[in-house]
């Protein structure tokens, strides 16, 4: 190493994606200073649009020269531009759009986050902050950093750049969490408890970053191939293993894999829905963008070394994905609470998209990886994300009207221990609610004849599930199909095997909220929870519904050009 | 005797397909899109397309109708060899172990069912803009009927079984919806349900048969299933002939699974026209004959074919004899005359083309016949108790006329549609297959006697409408004859006119089309390079007594029906009688059978499998935890809200998954 500091060469043309939507942050955080409050939140949604939009272009721009010369090293070799990266980014950004769309949503009058944060819940200081309208725009340009962060996340080889790209993903969705405007303890609660076990994995995964750096002495997922390679004592040791399941840890603790899913189940359930389907989608398509990278990059080599390392490698990931896809399902079936359906449901499908990743394991050739392993990753998230986030919109628009007399929502958490305690204090402050249109109205038991009261928005809704059940004729099916075709190609019969039977299992609590749609009459009587309201479908929720539910046809109907696209993208710079 | 025809020539002929399209077929895909686009313009608009929502319907109809007219066109222009086409539209499933693509396949067989399709259902919509004048959902109407179109396109235009499967599960939906299109009576919705159940039962037919094909041949297209066919091992291929027939049992009302086509009739009459009796229901033969390479390898799931459709012809003639509801003894008979075309299918190459042509000339008539009796309920006030009618001949002319012209051609007399596709099943039946005479003798005095049976009930059905006293209340309280005046009042009159055109046009159809198509075997060597070509052979009884034979028949159960029905007074309620008579009208026990066999030990499994769910579901959960020790107990601890044992969590599966490792790597 030299002292001299050498100033980087930087290519801003490839850079351009992540700088329009980390440049956009920035703005939107001068906007937050310098524009009058009136027009803050305009602004700020013009700007985020304009972020995404011009990121999303710059990375169709990039496509075709990045296709061609099969990627670059830019930034000091810190971040790649591969097809690999552009593919994940594009994915990123296409669901980013749709959370915008729900972090924008003010279908019931107002948008999803508490108009005073960082005002006690309750507290007199909060209600005058209610009345005189003040909003807390800060969501879009963290929304917006976020984004960049998970960008650059899957578009590095470098382990340090990866942990501040973590880091900077993990920062603003920690805050997210806890800015929920209804339930407001419940989402304190849950952004607190992801901080702290965030900074647990991230500990986590820097302390694998360290074990690695002192078996190869470089952070670098290429030089550590090399050194792999040239078969270093230390390289292909113990240390460097640990040091490599840690950085995996960290990152299954992203996408919330079994058993490092804990905070998955609170978090979902107490965070803002946009907030939450924005993480269900978005973050799992980041971190599993950079677990294929680190797989593609260093476990062939590892293979070639040391065949037991690599087999080592492999197991622990089928161990993680066989947890997940049980614990997903099984968890799932006794649960009465959407939000924290849909979070043991995205447990589910981490185990079945880490099939996938497993099917990147060549059995025949440990030189190379399996292209249609990463093809089944990319369509996966993409399927997954709009199904996911398909459903979570539609959450955001069924809601109560009056307080519950019992705060239902509060004891689905406590099922499983924990939250109950808060039940006291958020029922007084949903009575003090002014506005006839409340909360969401997450219980399933509110959620009892919809297909009857709000025939779309049921039949949208019973869509999405059957595509998270992987019903033919929608995108879910073709994700299965692929990532289990991938597990089968590499050898992971078994693995797709219980994939398959867990995918049998689920169909159950899906199909379950379906006949509750259309064969349960609601119970007018009952007065455990609140009376629901639909609203109307036609605000940006209601759009990204109607969107979504087009996009999950339409990956199942016609997949080939999207998997065509995806098979492309199985290029990574070594 | 000579034998009929080998096997491997009609194989041969079958399997030269291209995938070339030529430019004057490229239009095929448009059939299926027009009535599709239109049923989702209906179905998302809404009550905003009420005002045109039935011109829409009607117009996407006609315009997949001229888009067949062209396929044809096409068609003929090409040389007789060279009529099979498969045109890919796109990869569903792309790469891999398995290539699942989209494609459609054009032929003779493919395009005489657009166009029997399409053209029917041009008519019917007509027909139903005028008999749906009056209900306020006639733009849902119009959207499940075309729904039904498109999805019969997908169905008989689909290159592979699994496309077809599309079609056949679509079909199976629209025909769901429209039985049960008056969903508010209880008693419509539960025919609906019949329907759907009973279809389920043929669709695992359908679904095992994909499943063997996919294990045997990798494959579903129809091109590589029939051309390996002949290679596979002959179990195999008698196993995926026997559950295609359960499906085509299933679609098309065929013994054991008959039971829902009576209770289908819940729909309103153009979709009993239509559905249940011109196209869905014959999509069963469809499927057999598509099929023929395979049970051209296997005489054995060819001779169930057989038996089946000839006892379903006898079984569904001998309901219609006792029926008193019109629509009801049309539906028997529709069953029994599928009877017929899959007796023909079941004989092999030389009756493949037959039980096609039959179906194309029932298609006209019994679609006409049906109007025709909705036509008769539009004027009685919705009643369909045949009992009620009588004499109607003088008041509706129209329908008196297109009526007994469809009469005239299922009875099968010489010149009109019936005599030449139905005589020919009956010549081909009297034909030994591979030198099997007893076969013969069964199947050929089976269609014959059927045939009698038929003149008999249909005759019932046209002399218990149209002729003999009147047997309803016209108000004036003049008690002539045996009608005694009850009920409600009716003023019996002709329909307006767009119902009556299209069954003057179905008429001139019952009238025509089989002497036209039958004249020089057109339509036979038409479907030669899908049916493969059958040499000809001898019946065991001369040609010309089997004609005799039939028409005497047919003429004295003509005579027989005049007798009791026309000259005779009838009663308005059904007099006491005899005990094939009692079992007839209760549909030969069907439903009591099935709901002993299969419905109340059903039932009785489906509280087991509740009860083992909360047993075996729940209890699979605790007893994974339990087998999975501490693991899983850590687990049900963990989620408890505490973060401090979320992280224990999460160290804890880190520690795990290092030790494994390790252990693993040294």
């Amino acid at each position: 190493m030299t002292t001299d500091f050498i100033e980087p060469t930087i290519d801003w043309a490839h850079l351009a994606p992540i700088i329009a939507v980390l440049g956009a942050g920035v703005l939107g955080v001068l906007v937050e200073a310098f524009v009058p409050a009136r027009s803050r939140r305009v602004v700020q949604l013009v700007v985020t649009a304009l972020g995404i939009a011009a990121a999303l272009t710059a990375v169709v721009v990039l496509w075709p020269g990045v296709q061609e010369s099969g990627g670059v090293r830019i930034v000091g070799g810190t971040v790649l531009v591969d097809p690999f990266a552009l593919a994940v980014q594009a994915i990123l950004l296409v669901l980013g759009i749709f959370s915008l769309l729900l972090f924008a949503d003010r279908s019931s009058g107002d948008d999803a986050f508490a108009p005073a944060a960082a005002a006690v819940p309750g507290s007199a200081y909060e209600d005058l902050a209610r009345a005189q309208g003040v909003r807390q725009t800060e969501a879009f340009p963290l929304l917006l950093f976020s984004l960049g962060g998970m960008m650059i996340f899957a578009s590095t080889s470098n382990l340090l750049m990866m942990f501040v790209a973590l880091e900077v993903l993990s920062l603003p969705l920690y805050v997210l969490s806890a800015l929920a405007r209804r339930r407001r303890l419940l989402s304190q609660e849950a952004g607190f408890k992801y901080f702290l076990l965030g900074a647990f994995a991230s500990a986590i995964f820097l302390f694998g970053v360290a074990l690695m750096y002192g078996a190869t002495a470089s952070v670098d997922l290429a030089e550590i191939r090399m050194s792999i390679a040239r078969g270093d004592e230390t390289a292909v040791g113990g240390l460097l293993m640990v040091g490599l399941i840690m950085v995996i840890v960290g990152i299954l603790f992203k996408v919330g894999a079994a058993p490092f899913h804990v905070w998955v189940p609170d978090v979902y359930q107490g965070a803002p829905t946009p907030v939450s389907a924005f993480m269900a989608a978005c973050t799992k398509a980041a971190a599993f963008g950079a677990l294929v990278r680190i797989v593609v990059v260093v476990a062939p080599t590892l293979g070639i070394q040391s065949a037991a390392l690599a087999q080592g490698f492999e197991v622990a990931l089928w161990i993680v994905a066989i947890l997940s896809m049980l614990v997903g399902t099984l968890v799932a079936i006794p649960q009465t609470d959407m939000k924290r359906m849909l979070g043991y449901s995205a447990i589910a499908h981490t185990g079945f998209i880490l099939v996938g990743v497993v099917g990147l394991f060549l059995s025949a050739d440990i030189r190379g990886f399996s292209g249609l392993g990463v093809r089944s990753t990319l369509f996966y998230l993409l399927a997954y994300g709009v199904a996911t986030l398909g459903a979570f919109a539609a959450i955001t628009l069924v809601r109560e009207t009056t307080a519950a007399p019992v705060l239902t929502t509060t004891a689905g958490a406590g099922a499983e221990g924990g939250t109950a305690e808060l039940g006291g204090e958020e029922r007084k402050e949903d009575v003090r609610e002014s506005t006839p249109i409340l909360g969401e109205a997450t219980h399933m038991a509110q959620w009892a004849g919809l297909g009857r009261r709000s025939p779309w928005l049921a039949a949208a809704y019973s869509l999405f599930l059957l595509s998270l059940a992987g019903i033919p004729l929608t995108g879910g099916f073709i994700a299965k199909y692929t990532s289990f075709q991938a597990g089968i190609a590499s050898g992971a019969t078994w693995l797709a095997v219980i994939g398959v039977l867990t995918s049998v299992v689920a169909v159950f609590f899906y199909v379950r909220i379906i006949v509750l749609f259309y064969f349960t009459t609601p119970d007018e009587e009952s007065t455990d929870h609140a009376p629901v309201k639909v609203l109307g479908m036609g605000g940006p929720a209601g759009v990204t519904v109607v969107v979504c539910a087009a996009a999950v046809i339409f990956l199942g109907v016609f997949p080939s050009p999207v998997l065509d696209l995806v098979a492309q993208a199985a290029k990574f710079v070594p | 005797m000579p034998t009929v025809t080998s096997v491997a020539a009609s194989v041969a002929a079958s399997s030269a397909v291209s995938n070339e399209v030529p430019a004057s077929l490229e239009l095929a895909p448009y059939v299926i899109l027009l009535p599709l686009v239109g049923a989702a313009v209906l179905l998302l608009a809404g009550r905003r397309s009420d005002r045109w929502g039935h011109w829409l319907g009607l117009a996407t109809a006609i315009g997949s109708f001229v888009v067949g007219l062209v396929l044809l066109v096409g068609l003929l222009g090409l040389d007789a060899g060279e009529r099979v086409y498969d045109m890919a539209l796109y990869d569903w499933l792309p790469g891999g172990t398995l290539d699942v693509g989209v494609g459609l396949r054009i032929d003779p067989l493919s395009v005489t069912f657009v166009l029997l399709v399409t053209f029917v259902g041009s008519l019917i919509h007509l027909y139903s803009v005028a008999y749906m004048e009056h209900d306020d959902d006639r733009r849902r109407f119009f959207a499940y009927l075309n729904l039904f179109v498109a999805a019969m396109l997908v169905l008989v235009l689909a290159n592979s079984y699994l496309l077809l499967f599309v079609g056949w599960e679509g079909v199976g939906l629209a025909s769901y919806l429209l039985i049960g299109f008056w969903y508010r009576e209880r008693k419509n919705a539960v025919a609906a349900k019949k329907a759907f159940v009973m279809n389920r039962v043929g669709d695992i037919g359908l679904i095992v048969a994909m499943m063997l094909m996919l294990a045997t041949f990798g494959s579903l297209d129809f091109a590589v299933v029939h051309e390996q066919a002949p290679a596979a091992s002959l179990g195999i291929v008698t196993a995926i002939g026997l559950m295609l027939l359960l499906a085509a049992c299933g679609k098309s009302a065929q013994f054991p699974l008959q039971a829902w086509l009576g209770d289908a009739m819940a729909g309103p009459t153009p979709v009993s026209a239509l559905i249940h009796a011109a196209t869905m229901v014959t999509a069963g033969v469809y499927l057999v004959v598509r099929s023929a390479p395979i049970f051209d390898v296997s005489p054995d799931a060819r001779l169930v074919v057989a038996i089946i459709g000839a006892v379903t012809l006898v079984f569904g003639a001998i309901i219609g004899c006792a029926k008193d509801d019109i629509k009801k003894a049309l539906a028997a008979s529709t069953m029994s005359q599928i009877g017929y075309m899959i007796l023909a299918a079941g004989l092999g190459p030389i009756g493949y083309a037959f039980a096609i042509f039959h179906l194309v000339t029932h298609g006209f008539f019994k679609a006409g016949l049906f109007l025709g009796a909705g036509s008769v309920m539009h004027g009685m006030g919705d009643q369909v108790d045949m009992r009620r009618f009588g004499g109607l001949s003088r008041y509706m002319k129209v329908t008196f006329v297109t009526f007994g012209l469809g009469w005239l051609a299922i009875l099968g007399i010489p010149p009109f549609s019936g005599f030449w596709s139905k005589d020919k099943i009956i010549e081909a039946a009297f034909v030994p297959v591979e030198g099997s005479e007893w076969q013969a003798w069964v199947f050929g005095f089976t269609a014959l006697i059927g045939a009698g049976i038929t003149a008999f009930y249909m005759s019932r059905l046209f002399f218990m409408t149209f002729g003999g006293k009147r047997r309803w209340n016209d108000g004036s309280g003049d008690v002539d004859g045996t009608g005694p005046q009850q009920g409600p009042v009716q003023h019996p009159h002709e329909s307006p006119l767009l119902m009556t055109l299209p069954m003057v046009v179905l008429a001139f159809g019952s009238v025509f089309l089989g002497g036209l198509l039958a004249w020089g075997d057109s339509f036979v060597t038409w479907l030669e390079p899908v049916t493969g070509h059958a040499e000809h052979a001898e019946p065991v009884l001369p040609v010309w007594s089997l004609i005799t034979l039939t028409l005497l028949l047919v003429v004295g159960g003509v005579i027989l029906a005049w007798r009791q029905y026309a000259v005779a007074d009838v009663p308005v309620t059904a007099p006491p009688a005899s005990a094939l008579t009692r079992a007839a009208r209760v549909d030969l026990y069907q439903d009591a059978v099935n709901e002993t066999v299969f419905m109340r030990p059903g039932q009785y499994l489906t509280r087991t499998l509740v009860y083992s769910d909360k047993e075996v579901v729940d209890g699979t959960w605790m007893g994974g935890a339990a087998l999975l020790g501490t693991v899983g107990r850590v687990w049900r601890k963990a989620q408890n809200g505490f973060v401090r044992s979320y992280a224990a969590t999460i160290l804890g599966g880190l520690i795990v998954i290092v030790a494994v490792v390790l252990a693993l790597a040294s």
